[in-house]
């Protein structure tokens, strides 16, 4: 970052730096402050939250990059630990998939949450966003879809736990009522349905994000374009195809940006529901890093599972810069 | 003709009515789970084994959230207090640092200091298990592991890429014209940035506190792997142990769950404008 700030030398003094200790001159040595151009002065303002960031993000993140090539001695080792990562029936147990109940691994169940989660929860928001647009109390109905993304995700992972509980929970409740009382069980308790009933839970926890944005989305397109589509005679279907969709389709990009972002990275949900069980039925990268790191204290293994994780989010993260480049 | 009329509102008004019954019936079918967990806060256990859904008999209790609130290994009480002493600082902390970097980078108009902001935005994806062990590591060696200052400066950290991103994208509607006649009357920069624009940012302020207070509340990872001596974990920390590991005590647990949420529920509908056009904000398209 010194590079950085140096790189534009004065030329001419900025404000306030016009007497006294190391202008030219003067008798006192110069201190080591870098003088930075007119157009790059602002940049000071801009300094204390870099160094917070380059201290408690950037460095440890690198040391972890680093920490992914190295073995328990610190010796290079090349790409060893990622190939272990892969390896590992804990990441990736394709000889299981699909033909088997879970575990599949981590990966598998990462990417099996973002293709159900995704079009799921987005979807859902959508639709609920046209469907509440002109319905007497609709504010209310979004604070009640929104809940789920105000409180912990600690708390949504008990939710979900308590959701699908044998005999406590309401689901189970509810197939009771419809007659299956075959299918009643603790379901975040068995290999077979344990991912899956976590992920439908986490959609409902999550609508109310794409739901809230779609909504203001909605509100940005303007009316002026239905009328007139109205007085072309178009459809329902024509107006949302031609008119709604790509009014809202910057909103759309966001919000599938961060879903799946939060899909990568999700970990509280699994750590209270079920600890990624029952033997690792549910297990999500996240989790399996945690454990690597601080439960086997293995951080060759873990620094590597981090690395593939980090790699995937900033994949995603490319999206973000290139909107902020434009703005 | 009159009568064509008349029909189509008849039937246009069956269909609203239809919505608006479907947006409500989806509506209150969401908030079913939070309904059970209300539920079985309010009653003693024995009336939830078969399902807090059957209401005979229905007994009301609060003993549930003083069992909770004065927990002997996971004080709900302690964990709110604790929860708060780390929550108010890192908020303020980031939504200062940060609105002091989003106008540096914003003023700053030079390549570096563009590649710069871009390189904080890309932070934005980072998942914080890639700073974990070093992490850890650090700050045990800078003896701030298990302290409220090593978790409250991670969590300020963590949470700028996205608050000066916000901020930043606030900035540029601020008219520029304002700053400027200061500056022509001799004002320093500092002077224009406290005195001019952040007094006119105060809502951008508000949202982007509401939304870092949100996440730093709701953590669990980063006070998982920094904080651990008993009477210091958080209050999301302190959930999962109320949890047994074969017999759950869902009294106990709802009660717990609804002491911890109310706080984030209190500050969402408290500055809900703010919190709503945080989360949308930085999405303007210009």
């Amino acid at each position: 970052m010194s590079v950085v700030i140096r790189r534009g030398f004065a030329r001419k003094p900025p404000d306030g730096f016009k007497t006294g200790v190391g202008q030219r001159g003067s008798l006192l040595p110069r201190p080591f402050i870098p003088r930075l151009s007119p157009e790059q002065e602002p940049l000071w303002f801009a300094v204390p939250a870099l160094l917070l960031i380059f201290v408690a993000v950037v460095v440890p993140s690198v040391s972890t990059l680093l920490l992914a090539f190295q073995g328990p001695n610190h010796e290079f080792v090349g790409l060893a630990n990622f190939r272990d990562v892969l390896q590992d029936p804990e990441t990736l147990n394709l000889s299981r998939f699909p033909g088997h109940s879970p575990p599949w691994g981590a990966l598998v169940h990462n990417a099996l949450w973002i293709l159900i989660h995704l079009p799921a929860s987005v979807g859902l928001g959508l639709l609920l966003a046209l469907l509440f647009q002109d319905i007497p109390g609709n504010q209310i109905l979004r604070v009640f879809i929104y809940l789920g993304m105000i409180l912990p995700m600690v708390i949504g992972g008990v939710l979900i736990r308590f959701l699908f509980d044998e005999n406590a929970g309401i689901v189970n409740g509810a197939l009771e009522l419809l007659g299956r009382s075959d299918l009643v069980r603790t379901w975040t308790a068995y290999p077979e349905t344990a991912l899956f009933a976590l992920i439908l839970g986490s959609v409902w926890l999550w609508v109310g994000f794409p739901l809230v944005l779609f909504s203001s989305g909605l509100t940005t397109i303007p009316r002026e374009l239905y009328e007139a589509a109205d007085i072309d005679g178009a459809g329902t279907w024509a107006k949302f195809r031609h008119i709604t969709w790509p009014g809202l389709a910057p909103v759309t990009s966001v919000v599938v940006a961060m879903t799946v972002l939060w899909e990568l990275k999700i970990f509280d949900i699994v750590y209270v529901a079920t600890q990624g069980g029952p033997g690792n039925a549910s297990l999500v990268l996240a989790l399996e890093m945690y454990f690597a790191a601080f439960r086997a204290l293995d951080y060759p293994h873990a620094s590597a599972l981090a690395t593939i994780l980090a790699l995937l989010a900033l994949l995603v993260g490319i999206r973000f810069v290139r909107t902020a480049k434009n703005a | 003709m009159g009568k064509l009329f008349s029909s189509r509102r008849t039937a246009e008004f069956l269909l609203f009515a239809l919505r608006t019954a479907l947006a409500w019936g989806i509506g209150l079918l969401w908030v079913i789970p939070f309904l059970g967990v209300f539920m079985s806060a309010v009653r003693p256990q024995e009336e939830l084994l078969h399902g807090w859904w059957r209401f005979s008999p229905f007994t009301f209790t609060l003993q549930n959230f003083s069992r909770a609130w004065t927990h002997s290994t996971a004080s709900i009480a302690q964990g709110l207090w604790n929860s708060l002493l780390v929550a108010l600082p890192a908020t303020l902390l980031s939504v200062f640092l940060g609105a002091l970097a989003a106008y540096g980078f914003l003023r700053a108009r030079t390549g570096i200091a563009t590649w710069l902001f871009l390189g904080v935005v890309l932070l934005l994806a980072l998942p914080q298990q890639m700073a974990a062990i070093p992490l850890f590591q650090g700050l045990a060696a800078l003896d701030l592991i298990n302290s409220y200052v090593g978790l409250i400066l991670v969590h300020a950290a963590w949470g700028l890429p996205w608050i000066t991103m916000f901020l930043r994208n606030f900035f540029t509607t601020v008219p520029v014209e304002l700053e400027e006649a200061a500056r022509i009357d001799g004002a320093s920069r500092t002077y224009t940035f406290f005195r001019i624009l952040l007094p006119v940012s105060l809502p951008a302020l508000a949202s982007a506190a509401a939304l870092q207070f949100n996440w730093v509340w709701n953590d669990f990872f980063l006070a998982l792997i920094l904080i651990y001596s008993p009477d210091k974990l958080l209050v999301t920390q302190r959930i999962p142990l109320l949890r047994g590991q074969y017999y759950v005590d869902w009294g106990l647990l709802s009660a717990a769950a609804l002491l911890a949420m109310s706080v984030p529920i209190l500050v969402f509908l408290l500055l809900q404008r703010y919190y709503v056009r945080g989360l949308v904000g930085w999405n303007v398209e210009k």
